[in-house]
C-alpha cells in the first residue's frame, strides 16, 4: 500500500521543500472551533496534520498542550467526536490527518473499531506515543487491514536494534524524538535531534522520518529540514492559538512554513 | 485455577495484564533497570547488604502482635494476627522498597532519585533512603495530599528532599505519579524513578513486589515458629498493591489460607465516589501497564474517592488484576466510615494507632470474621502507623475542637 503521508512528504521534499507536521487538539477549546482552526493550518502551510486526541493522563506532553487537552475534556470533549473532526478537516483539505492519541481510549473503543472509523473518516493513521512496537500485535495487523499509518517514536535512548524496529514497522514516518523530555518549546533543539536522525538513517534507507518535541521557530523548523523529512511543531501552535486565536495560529502558521517551499 | 505455581510468576505479564505501555523515551532506563536488578539478584551480596540494612537500619524482621481484645470485635472465636510493619523505620511497608531500589540506584551509578507520594509514606522512606545514601531526592504529591498529609510534607523536607505539590488533575496521587513520569522523562540519565507501590511499567512490578515479600517470607515462618500453624485468611489494604502483594506472595501457593484484599470505597460501595478499582473498574493501560482502572467509556481515568491519601488512587498493580480473574485473591470494599471506626477500635483495644490505609483491613477483618468458622485465625497486614493522620482523625472525631475547648 502507498501511505499518503508518506507521499506528501517525498513529494515535498523532491520538489527542494521541506514539511511541516502541525499539532492541534481536537475539541479544543470547543470542537467547531478545533475544527476550524485545523483547517485554516492545514489552508496556510501545515503539510501533515496531527490531531491530538484529549486524554486525562498525558505524560508525554507539557503544560501548553496539558492544558488545552483539559480545557477540551472540561468543555465535554467525547472519543467519537475524534472522527467528526477527522471527516470534516479532511473534506474542506487534502492534508493528510494523524490522530495522536495515547493508547488507552483506543483500547477501549475497540482497536480494530477505532481502525474502521477512522478510515471511513478519511483519517491516514495514528501517531501512538506511549505504544512501543512490542506491545502493538494487534495494532500492527489492524492498520494493515484498513491500510492505516501508524507512527512509532524513535529517540536519543533508542538501542540501534530498536530504531530498527521502528523504522521497520512504522508506515508514514519515523517519529525522532529531539530531546529526552516532554512537549514544549525549547530556546534550542538538541544536537540529539541529528543524532537520532542519523540512527534512524543507519537504521533504514526508506524510512522518512520527521522530528518533534521543542520546536517552536522558523528557523528550527528550517534547520531540522535541512536533515530530516519535517519538522513537528505541536506547543507553538498551541500557545499562538491561546494567545490570539485563529488569526494568531495562521500568522504563526505561515511564519513557520514560509521558508520551506521555494 | 492453578494452586501450585503463582510464587514463581515474574513480570513483565501477569496473565493478560502488565507489559509496557510508556514511551519510546523510557525503554532504555527500564531495560537498564530490569538487567541491574537481575544482575543483582543474582548477586549473593547483594542479599546480604539488603538483609543486613534490614536489620540494622529498617528494624526487621518486625514482630507479630496478636490482637487479642480487637479480635472480640471480629466475630466467634476468632484470633487476629497483625504483621507489625507500622514499626519499620519511617513508620511503613514503604521502606522496604526503597532500600531495595537505592541499592539499585547505586548500582547504576545514579545520582538522584525522584518519587511520587500520597499518604507521604513513600515519599519519606524515599527521602530517608536518600540521605543515608547521599541522593538528590525530589518528591512529587499532590496538591490536595500535602494539606491532608501536611506532617509528612515537613518530614520529608526536613530528611533534604524537594517536595512539588502537583495542581494538575485530580491532584492526587494519579497526577503526581504524571509529574514523577514526566520528570523522569527529560532527566532519565542521573535520575531513578523510585516508583513506590507495585504498579507501572515492567520491571517495577514484579521489582517492588520482590522487595517487599520479605513481610510475607518473615510473617509466614513466624506463624509456624511461634503459633504452629498457617493462618486462615490473609488481610491488607489495596491502593497501588504492594503492602498486600508483600503479604500474600509467600502464601500464594498454600491453597488452605485465603486471601482478602480491601479496596477504599470511599463513601460507600453504592455511591461514584470510591476508589475501588479491582471492583468497579475494567482493563484499561494507566501509568505503563495493563491493569483494572476506574474510566469512562472513552477511557478517560475518573478520580478516585477516598478519605486515605495512599489508597486514593484509580489504577492498581497487574499481578492484583491477575490474582483477581483467577479468584485466588478475593477484593472488597471499604468506607471512609468504616475505615475510621475500625482505626479508632484498634487505638482503644490495642493501643496501636494504624494509618487509615491500613484501617480499611482492619474494618474487612471485623466484617470477615463472622463470616469464618470458630477457630479461624486471621493475619492482617499493620502496613503503617497513624500518626500522619492525626490531623484528618482529629478532625474526624472532633478531637481537635474539644482540645481547644477545654475537654
Ligand atoms: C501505611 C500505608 N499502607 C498502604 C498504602 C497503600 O499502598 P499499597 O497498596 O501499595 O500498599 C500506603 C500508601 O501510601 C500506606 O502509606
Amino acid at each position: 500500500m502507498i501511505s499518503q503521508t508518506s507521499a506528501v512528504l517525498k513529494a515535498n521534499k523532491a520538489a527542494g521543500n521541506g514539511n511541516l507536521i502541525g499539532y492541534f487538539p481536537a475539541g479544543y477549546p470547543t470542537l467547531d472551533e478545533s475544527i476550524e482552526a485545523s483547517i485554516a493550518m492545514c489552508q496556510n502551510g501545515v503539510d501533515v496534520l496531527e490531531l491530538g486526541v484529549p486524554y486525562s493522563d498525558p505524560v508525554m506532553d507539557g503544560i501548553v498542550i496539558q492544558e488545552a487537552t483539559m480545557t477540551a475534556l472540561e468543555n465535554g470533549f467525547k472519543l467519537k467526536q475524534t472522527f467528526d473532526a477527522v471527516r470534516e478537516i479532511t473534506a474542506k483539505v487534502d492534508t493528510p490527518v494523524l490522530v495522536m492519541t495515547y493508547w488507552n481510549p483506543v483500547i477501549q473503543y475497540g482497536i480494530e473499531n477505532f481502525a474502521r472509523d477512522l478510515a471511513a473518516a478519511g483519517g491516514a493513521g495514528l501517531i501512538t506515543p506511549d505504544l512501543i512496537p512490542d506491545e502493538a500485535a494487534e495494532w500492527l495487523e489492524i492498520s494493515d487491514k484498513y491500510e492505516l499509518d501508524r507512527v512509532f517514536l524513535g529517540t536519543p535512548s533508542s538501542s540501534p536494534e530498536r530504531m530498527k524496529t521502528a523504522c521497520d514497522l512504522s508506515r508514514g514516518f519515523v517519529y525522532a524524538v529531539s530531546t529526552m523530555g516532554i512537549t514544549g518549546a525549547r530556546a534550542e533543539v538538541d544536537a540529539n535531534a541529528r543524532k537520532v536522525v542519523a540512527k534512524v538513517r543507519e537504521a533504514s534507507e526508506t524510512a522518512n522520518t520527521a522530528v518533534g518535541i521543542g520546536i517552536s521557530t522558523a528557523d528550527q523548523v528550517v534547520e531540522v529540514n535541512s536533515y530530516s523529512d519535517g519538522a513537528i511543531v505541536g506547543s507553538a501552535f498551541v500557545r499562538a492559538y491561546a494567545d490570539g486565536g485563529v488569526e494568531a495560529l495562521v500568522a504563526k502558521t505561515v511564519e513557520l512554513s514560509a521558508r520551506l517551499k521555494n | 485455577m492453578s494452586e501450585q505455581n503463582l510464587r514463581s510468576h515474574v513480570g513483565p505479564y501477569f496473565g493478560e495484564f502488565g507489559g509496557r505501555f510508556v514511551p519510546e523515551s523510557l525503554i532504555a532506563a527500564l531495560d537498564e533497570l530490569e538487567a541491574t536488578y537481575n544482575t543483582a539478584k543474582a548477586d549473593p551480596a547483594f542479599a546480604i547488604e539488603l538483609a543486613e540494612l534490614h536489620r540494622t537500619y529498617t528494624g526487621r524482621p518486625s514482630i507479630i502482635t496478636e490482637a487479642k481484645r480487637f479480635a472480640e470485635h471480629c466475630g466467634n472465636d476468632v484470633r487476629v494476627f497483625l504483621k507489625r510493619e507500622d514499626l519499620n523505620h519511617t513508620g511503613s511497608h514503604k521502606i522496604n522498597n526503597v532500600i531495595g531500589q537505592a541499592l539499585l540506584t547505586k548500582r547504576m551509578g545514579k545520582t538522584r532519585i525522584i518519587a511520587e507520594t500520597g499518604a507521604g509514606q513513600h515519599g519519606v522512606a524515599s527521602a530517608t533512603a536518600a540521605a543515608l545514601f547521599g541522593l538528590e531526592c525530589v518528591v512529587y504529591m499532590g496538591e490536595v495530599d500535602t494539606e491532608r498529609q501536611a506532617l509528612n510534607v515537613a518530614r520529608m523536607k526536613l530528611l533534604g528532599a524537594e517536595v512539588i505539590p502537583v495542581k494538575t488533575g485530580s491532584r492526587t496521587l494519579k497526577d503526581a505519579i504524571n509529574e514523577a513520569l514526566r520528570d523522569w522523562v527529560a532527566n532519565v540519565e542521573n535520575t531513578h524513578y523510585l516508583l513506590g507501590t507495585v504498579a507501572g511499567p515492567h520491571p517495577f512490578p514484579t521489582m517492588v513486589r520482590d522487595f517487599h515479600s520479605v513481610i510475607g517470607t518473615e510473617a509466614r515462618q513466624q506463624m509456624l515458629d511461634e503459633f504452629g500453624f498457617l493462618p486462615t485468611a490473609l488481610a491488607a489494604c489495596v491502593g497501588g498493591g504492594s503492602n498486600a502483594i508483600g503479604l500474600f506472595h509467600a502464601f500464594l501457593d498454600d491453597a488452605d489460607v485465603k486471601m482478602f484484599g480491601y479496596e477504599a470505597a470511599g463513601d460507600g460501595m453504592d455511591t461514584p465516589r470510591h476508589a475501588a478499582t479491582l471492583n468497579y473498574g475494567r482493563p484499561g493501560v494507566l501509568h505503563g501497564a495493563r491493569s483494572y482502572m476506574l474510566q469512562d467509556e472513552d477511557g478517560q481515568t475518573m478520580e478516585s474517592h477516598s478519605i486515605s491519601a495512599g489508597l486514593d488512587y484509580p489504577g492498581v498493580g497487574p499481578e492484583h488484576s491477575w490474582l483477581k480473574d483467577l479468584g485466588r485473591v478475593e477484593y472488597r470494599g471499604i468506607s471512609d466510615a468504616e475505615a475510621m471506626d475500625a482505626l479508632r477500635l484498634l487505638s482503644r483495644t490495642e493501643g496501636i494507632i494504624p494509618a487509615i490505609e491500613t484501617s480499611h483491613a482492619l474494618a474487612g477483618v471485623i466484617k470477615l470474621g463472622k463470616e469464618l468458622p470458630a477457630g479461624s485465625s486471621v493475619l492482617i497486614n499493620l502496613s503503617g502507623r497513624g500518626d500522619k493522620d492525626m490531623e484528618t482523625a482529629g478532625k474526624y472525631f472532633g478531637l481537635l475542637d474539644a482540645a481547644k475547648a477545654g475537654n
